[in-house]
């Protein structure tokens, strides 16, 4: 064992790197300030481009033409970032650019409290597009989560050319931690596929059978063509109705019809759980401690651990929750994903625990919840 | 030179409209240029002026409005070696202001062709960031309450190494564009030009009026004497050469056995100044040396330099999942504000709890053990006080034991820092 003390930033800015990401650009907000420090740290001595923005705005534009070059690019920022984002985001939904976004989340609404952390923009962060079309969210639970996950976020951020979220938190952000480094899962990195030399190139166009672009970078021998409009596979802006259609279509089941390949999860299972409590997040930690210390006195509870958000993954919820009388969920914010489990796992009651003052939910908060919420 | 028009998309501007002049321009200044398709990227913003990517056989990229130069400076960053020419309206140099001003600063080879035209076109023709208070448009009397952007003024006030204005029909404005683009630096070329599809018909307005209002202002036409410097992607790359490597995350060894195998929850209660969050950290380590795990939650208010520092830290021979700390087995209490901020926390506390005060430091009634300790007559500084603290533990022997704090110092400080905080650590050998 090999323990390395770090914060969960740094892991994101390290799991990045490893990834295979040479471009970040920022603007500075606690919390998520130190992912921008540690990226300034790696990436110019490597041959990197590390940028600071006039705003958030400007950070995502950076690395959305850096991205449509070919590099591999982050940033990150928290609630008032991710909401100048947002018709940014919505161009990379739409015109299919990879880019891994870190939301460390802290205290809303709006400014809020730059030093308290909350879940408070699950649901933002899936529907903060115009359009409305899905997004890739995962959410750390730990440190070692920040680095992992944030490799297996640049995987499908390629893989589906869409951006995909980290949706951490202050508490996890800029809480200091024991890791096993070396220990560590790391993903293969893998890049965006190729539009193959002499096959056809359109910027849009979608081989049978596939749902993805082959992707060439601007700059490339062939000419590449990248717009925010409606457009054909030509990447002209079309105005047909079925092409549009089509088009749409194929955005959302890209990403939903493969949600399994990237359900990250951890569970606490007994055999005939009578209750199912699911998490995600910080929270999640202390569900382990509450959980577990119910496990030991025999009770009949599981835990679901959720690292994919997003798309929700209803089958893996179903199954988990199949044969409970109920399930309970606890959150740091006023009831945002409870909405999902509802849906997913109806007629079944849900109980629920949201909270969202600046402080952590802690486990004694939890075992309550759970014996009577 | 072939030219580089689309003629499968011929532009689609209103008659007259002197868009097409500036799209015959670039496509003659790229020629002249002798550029490769390949090379040239046209990055557009939203608008008239936003259909420029789609008449060209380049690389290209179509944004969302006002956002233009954000993608090219990302592209350029990329891909150093291709040429890249924004097109935007007068509309988008003002929701994208701050952008622009920036892009003046930065200096990037970037060239911005300004079509100004004092109006939003495509959007009915309300006023924008360039129209005259006496123009009528499709805002009103709102135009009247605002004064025109000069952008020939604010690029080279901001800092831009090339700015040039003249009005679209100039039979110059394909050189002027040829010598924008082989500028090394931002080149802002200020296009005046006539929109027949809105403003000139409510506003007279021909190429001979439109260059005498040219005349009567600032001439601008190519670099910017005081702000020529070196462009800012070769700057960054020099720059970033010089930088030291970073350094992997170090491990740090498990070589002690700790004095007690179990979980410690230890509230630090300081003010800034008192190195609190780095003595936080020497804990983890030390604790770290020994084969436990450790987590560090913070909090201290925005200004640093003021106020309550607080640590709460759990170590354990576990991983630690919940990190935050309802009920602390140890408290150190080294200054009045942090004491304030976790007021509650002295009645919650269990009998068999320690509670390590500054003996200058006073504390709510407490059912744990109180020890006063003496940091003025160990001599020891402000600044030093939350690690004479940690030491006071450790020569007790308690949550830590004085080699592993000593190898803690050592993991984490060289030099003359190092032997600085070894001594501190000596000093309370005593016991303080
Ligand atoms: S609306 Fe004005 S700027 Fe747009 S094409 Fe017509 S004349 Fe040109």
């Amino acid at each position: 064992m090999a323990l390395c003390f770090m914060e969960g930033n740094e892991a994101i800015a390290w799991g990045a790197f490893e990834a295979g990401c040479r471009f970040f650009a920022g603007y500075p907000i606690t919390p998520a300030t130190t992912i921008y420090n540690t990226m300034l740290r790696l990436l110019p001595p490597a041959g990197g481009i590390c940028l600071q923005a006039e705003d958030e705005i400007a950070s995502i534009g950076f690395c959305l033409g850096a991205s449509m070059a070919g590099m591999k690019v982050l940033t990150a920022t928290s609630g008032p970032g991710i909401s100048l984002y947002s018709e940014q985001i919505s161009f990379a939904v739409g015109s299919e650019i990879p880019l891994v976004i870190v939301d460390v989340q802290r205290l809303g609404p709006s400014t809020g409290s730059a030093t308290r952390g909350a879940d408070g923009d699950v649901q933002f962060l899936r529907w903060g597009n115009s359009g409305g079309l899905p997004v890739i969210v995962l959410a750390p639970v730990d440190v070692g989560d920040c680095f992992s996950l944030t490799m297996e976020a640049f995987n499908l951020a390629e893989t589906y050319r869409c951006p995909v979220f980290v949706a951490t938190n202050k508490e996890i952000a800029m809480t200091r931690e024991s890791v096993d480094w070396d220990k560590l899962r790391r993903a293969e990195p893998v890049g965006r596929r190729l539009c193959p030399q002499g096959a056809d190139f359109l910027p849009f166009g979608v081989e049978k059978g596939r749902q993805v672009p082959d992707f060439l970078p601007i700059g490339n021998r062939r000419l590449v063509r990248q717009t925010s409009s409606t457009h054909g596979p030509d990447g002209y802006i079309t105005t047909d109705p079925v092409q549009i259609g089509a088009n749409q279509k194929r955005l959302l089941e890209k990403i939903e019809s493969r949600a399994e390949r990237f359900t990250f999860y951890e569970e606490m299972a007994v055999k005939d759980a009578r209750t199912l409590v699911v998490c995600y997040g910080v929270t999640a930690r202390a569900a382990r401690l509450a959980v577990a210390q119910l496990q030991r006195k025999g009770q009949a509870v599981s835990l679901l651990i959720l690292k994919t958000l997003w798309p929700v993954p209803a089958r893996l919820i179903a199954e988990k929750a199949a044969g409970c009388r109920r399930v309970v969920v606890v959150e740091m914010n006023m009831g945002q994903y409870v909405r999902e489990i509802e849906r997913v796992v109806a007629p079944l009651p849900v109980g629920f625990y949201g909270q969202m003052n600046g402080e952590l939910i802690g486990p004694e908060k939890i075992m309550e919840v759970i014996a009577h919420g | 030179m072939a030219s580089f028009l689309n003629s499968e998309r011929p532009p689609v501007f209103c008659p007259g409209c002197t868009h097409k002049n500036v799209t015959e321009a670039l496509d003659k200044a790229l020629q002249q240029l002798g550029l490769a398709a390949q090379e040239v990227v046209i990055v557009s913003d939203i608008g008239c002026s936003g259909l420029f990517d789609t008449f060209f056989n380049t690389h290209a990229l179509h944004g969302l409005h006002g956002r233009a130069l954000t993608y090219a400076t990302g592209i350029k960053m990329a891909r150093p070696e291709l040429k890249v020419i924004v097109t935007m309206g007068d509309g988008g140099l003002g929701i994208g202001g701050a952008h622009l001003l920036s892009t003046c600063r930065r200096n990037p080879d970037l060239t911005l062709l300004v079509l100004n035209n004092f109006n939003y076109g495509m959007t009915g023709g309300q006023c924008s960031p360039t129209t005259p208070p006496d123009a009528v448009v499709g805002s009103g009397f709102l135009n009247r309450l605002e004064i025109p952007l000069d952008v020939v003024k604010v690029t080279r006030a901001a800092g831009a190494g090339f700015v040039s204005r003249l009005a679209a029909h100039r039979p110059e404005l394909a050189d002027e564009i040829a010598k924008g683009i082989e500028f090394e630096g931002f080149s802002v070329i200020d296009i005046w030009g006539i929109c027949p599809g809105r403003y000139s018909r409510r506003n007279k307005l021909t190429p001979k009026s439109l260059e005498a209002r040219i005349e009567a202002l600032e001439k601008a036409s190519g670099p910017v004497a005081e702000n020529v410097r070196e462009e800012y992607g070769a700057h960054y790359r020099r720059l970033a050469a010089g930088q030291e490597p970073a350094r992997p995350p170090r491990p740090v060894k498990a070589v002690f056995e700790p004095p007690q195998k179990r979980p410690w929850r230890v509230l630090v209660l300081g003010r800034a100044g008192q190195r609190v969050v780095t003595a936080g950290e020497l804990l983890c380590l030390a604790a770290m040396t020994a084969g436990m795990h450790a987590t560090q939650k913070n909090d201290y208010p925005i200004t640093v330099l003021r106020g309550h520092s607080v640590c709460e830290l759990v170590l354990s021979p576990e991983p630690v999942d919940y990190t935050g700390i309802d009920v602390p087995d140890v408290v150190i209490a080294l200054a009045p504000e942090g004491v304030a901020r976790r007021k509650a926390v002295f009645q919650r506390l269990k009998p068999d709890c320690l509670v390590l005060r500054d003996a200058e430091v006073s504390i709510a009634s407490t059912p744990a053990e109180v020890l006063a300790v003496d940091f003025r007559k160990a001599r020891i500084k402000a600044a030093d006080h939350a690690l004479a603290a940690l030491a006071a533990l450790a020569f007790r022997n308690l949550v830590l034991s004085p080699a592993m704090l000593k190898a803690a110092v050592e993991h984490r400080f060289q030099g003359a820092v190092r032997a600085a905080a070894l001594a501190v650590v000596e000093a309370m050998s005593g016991g303080g």
